[in-house]
């Protein structure tokens, strides 16, 4: 058998094995299962409780504004004096009152009572009064379906056009992001993970001087590429994994915890291109992960520089609402091109708007020959410090030893 | 089995490599032949450069200059599996079984799995490891683990095997045991490079040498001719009675068992003898003093400090 299949076959299969991998592997089906349980057991345990009515009190002293008394779980009460409407709310009849002054359709001031200390009217509170006081004063006046259309007089109902002028099979909004944003996610710790296990990895076997016995019989090229393909297998399965056990999950959740669920699309290409930018992605951290095991002197301080490669990962995240109102800045798409945060950012902005193909393609082609240049990068920094046992080289002598080639 | 010495080209031919690490030379200008079917012995004191050496023999690392021919070629990556290296510090993969770690490190080596397999079999079952096959590397002693990886090191039958302090750690038993299939190997004509700085060892063990200090060869040739070059004019003898007073001889010093006579310049042993021979006294024992290696190592690395 091949040298680098017989690296890839071992590395695939100790990883495999390895307690902390198959932990994170099942931990998010687990916790999604135990969240949804934990839903599912609240709500039989928990009944809704009771919507508590507000009861309002006012004093008309206008007159006619007797109906629509009702708004939502906001009672009002009408009183015939600010006398008595005081003495109820003092008690506790009543939780507060506003009163409908003669000079109300001169300055539109209406003055409410209130035993709270409050920064301003609650919006729901306003909300009622507002719809009381206009529904009153147009009954008459217009028919009751306009009353309905003044109080609620926007129903925005979007549809995207192709450019033939058809509806669009991707229609957008919200359900459209949720599938990506999660993808991406998940992808993000699945390349740490991966960094992580190729830097310890490798850190131990040169630790305990094993990378010796392994480099005396296969070259450095095919040990990097055997262990870099064989973590890849294995970040594939997790993924895998994760991917098979979402739409279960969200059958299981939208059968329990709502409708929301049921509004999830899958962007298109999203599958194909999501594959590719993981398995571009992964392999770019895990050759970066070997380089940085290469120069590094223990575990500890490999995971320090890993980190600092990985943080980056997370940018679009951390930015995540600049990308719902500006999804086309520059900024956005040179995070698409840039290698480190390329993979994340392009599958979020699938899920948010279109990105136009020439971005994905020069995305693509940054990342790949990124990797070819990474992987060269890396076989030379291999074999020049893999040995420097106890200190780690400085960037600039990294620098010169690679152009001496 | 094929012979290994029937080789034309020499095992090993190292040509003026050179290696530094942050501007300071570790390896410096170094040049020798390891023949097919020897021992040869890399010596030198800790940090001299002897690991460095072996590990671009090895193309771990490669020189700044100079050139490499192990087995008659520039190595690729399939002559390393006519190679067997036993590093200076042992590691296998601790939380694995035994036969796993053999068998996987065999492949790498070209030996197939069933053929692995057989042969861990017979040299566990020679290194009295057998009953630790099912063991994982963890549960293991050191010089178990260590008896481990020499089994690893050899089970593909290589040409050439190269151990950098090989019984170093090891009690006394598991040193002989290696020992002794170091012998058996050399039988079946397995070129063997010893790096140590047990002198004891070498001169057991090796029959060429190079003794490298500070990354530069201070000494190499056959062990014989080294010690024949380092011998002090001095002769060994036990006798029966006393000796009185030997031409030529400027001093004696008695130790237990036998005298050593420093000689002048002018006298040679064969003089000696023949003037022993007409006292009439029984001698039981004449030689010709040969410094011990140690010595010679000591001189040897003490002028090198002093240039």
């Amino acid at each position: 058998m091949n040298k680098t299949l017989l690296i890839l076959k071992h590395e695939f299969f100790h990883t495999l094995r390895r307690k902390a991998y198959i932990v994170i592997t099942l931990i998010v089906p687990v916790l999604a299962l135990l969240a949804i349980g934990i839903f599912q057991l609240v709500s039989v345990i928990i009944q809704p409780p009771e919507v508590e009515i507000t009861t309002i009190g006012y004093v008309d002293e206008i007159g006619g504004y007797d109906g629509y008394t009702v708004q939502g779980r906001i009672e009002l009460v009408p009183f015939a004096a600010t006398e008595a409407a005081t003495t109820a709310l003092l008690q506790g009849e009543i939780n507060e009152y506003f009163v409908i002054a003669p000079s109300y359709y001169e300055t539109g001031v209406i003055n409410r009572y209130t035993l709270e200390k409050q920064l301003e009217t609650p919006s729901d509170i306003a909300a009622a009064i507002k719809r009381f006081l206009t529904s009153n004063m147009l009954t008459g006046k217009v028919p009751e379906a306009t009353i309905a259309l003044v109080e609620a007089p926007l129903n925005l109902v979007a549809t995207r056009l192709t450019e033939t002028g058809a509806p669009a099979t991707e229609q957008g909004g919200w359900g459209n992001l949720l599938l990506p944003a999660l993808f991406s996610f998940l992808l993000a710790f699945s390349i740490i993970f991966s960094a992580s296990y190729m830097l310890s990895g490798l850190v131990a076997e040169k630790e305990n001087r094993l990378i010796e016995v392994l480099l005396s019989s296969v070259s450095t090229r095919q040990l990097l590429t055997g262990k870099v393909l064989g973590l890849g297998a294995t970040g594939l399965i997790q993924v895998a994994v994760w991917l098979v056990s979402l739409p279960l999950l969200f059958n299981l959740a939208s059968s329990t915890i709502g409708g929301f669920f049921s509004a999830i699309q899958i962007p298109a290409n999203f599958v194909a291109l999501g594959l590719v930018y993981f398995i571009l992605g992964y392999l770019f951290f895990v050759v970066v992960a070997a380089g940085i095991g290469a120069i590094s002197t223990n575990t500890q301080e490999g995971q320090q520089l890993v980190s600092l490669m990985t943080m980056p990962v997370f940018i679009p995240f951390w930015f995540g609402s600049l990308l719902f109102i500006y999804p086309n800045n520059p900024i956005w798409v040179f995070l698409t091109i840039f290698p480190i945060t390329a993979p994340v950012t392009t599958l979020l902005r699938l899920g948010v708007s279109d990105v136009p193909v020439w971005q994905v393609v020069v995305s693509l082609l940054v990342l790949a020959l990124s990797i070819v240049g990474m992987l060269w990068v890396t076989i030379r920094v291999f074999k020049t410090y893999l040995m420097m046992y106890g200190q780690r080289p400085r960037i600039g002598e990294i620098i010169r030893s690679l152009r001496r080639g | 089995m094929t012979d290994k010495t029937s080789h034309n080209t020499p095992a090993v031919e190292v040509s003026h490599i050179v290696k530094s690490y942050a501007d300071k030379a570790v390896v410096d200008d170094l040049s020798f032949v390891v023949n097919r079917g020897e021992i040869f012995g890399i010596i030198g004191p800790n940090g001299a450069g002897k690991t460095t050496t072996i590990r671009m023999m090895l193309d771990i690392i490669k020189p700044d200059s100079g050139e490499i021919a192990v087995l008659g070629e520039r190595l690729r990556e399939d002559s390393k599996d006519r190679l067997g290296y036993l590093p200076e510090e042992r590691g296998l993969y601790r939380k694995l079984p035994v036969m796993d770690v053999i068998t996987y490190l065999a492949s790498l080596k070209g030996m197939d799995k069933r053929a692995a397999e057989v042969r861990a079999d017979e040299l566990l079952e020679q290194t009295g490891m057998m009953p630790h096959k099912g063991k994982k590397i963890e549960e293991l002693s050191r010089g178990m683990s260590q008896i481990i990886q020499f089994i690893v090191t050899i089970i593909h039958d290589p040409e050439l095997v190269i151990l950098d302090e090989p019984l170093a750690g090891l009690d006394p038993v598991n040193a002989d045991l290696l020992r002794g299939m170091f012998a058996g190997l050399r039988e079946r004509g397995t070129t063997l490079i010893l790096s140590t700085h047990q002198m004891n060892e070498v001169e057991e063990l090796c029959d060429r040498v190079l003794m490298i200090n500070r990354g530069r060869q201070v000494l190499y040739g056959s062990l014989d001719e080294i010690k024949a070059r380092y011998r002090s004019n001095s002769v060994r003898v036990g006798c029966e009675g006393k000796l009185g007073e030997v031409p030529g001889v400027v001093a004696q010093r008695p130790h237990r068992g036998y005298v050593e006579l420093m000689l002048d310049d002018k006298t040679t042993p064969r003089q000696v003898l023949e003037h022993l021979m007409g006292t009439g006294l029984t001698i039981n024992r004449f030689e010709v003093a040969t410094p011990p290696l140690n010595e010679i190592f000591l001189r040897v690395v003490g002028e090198s400090r002093h240039e």
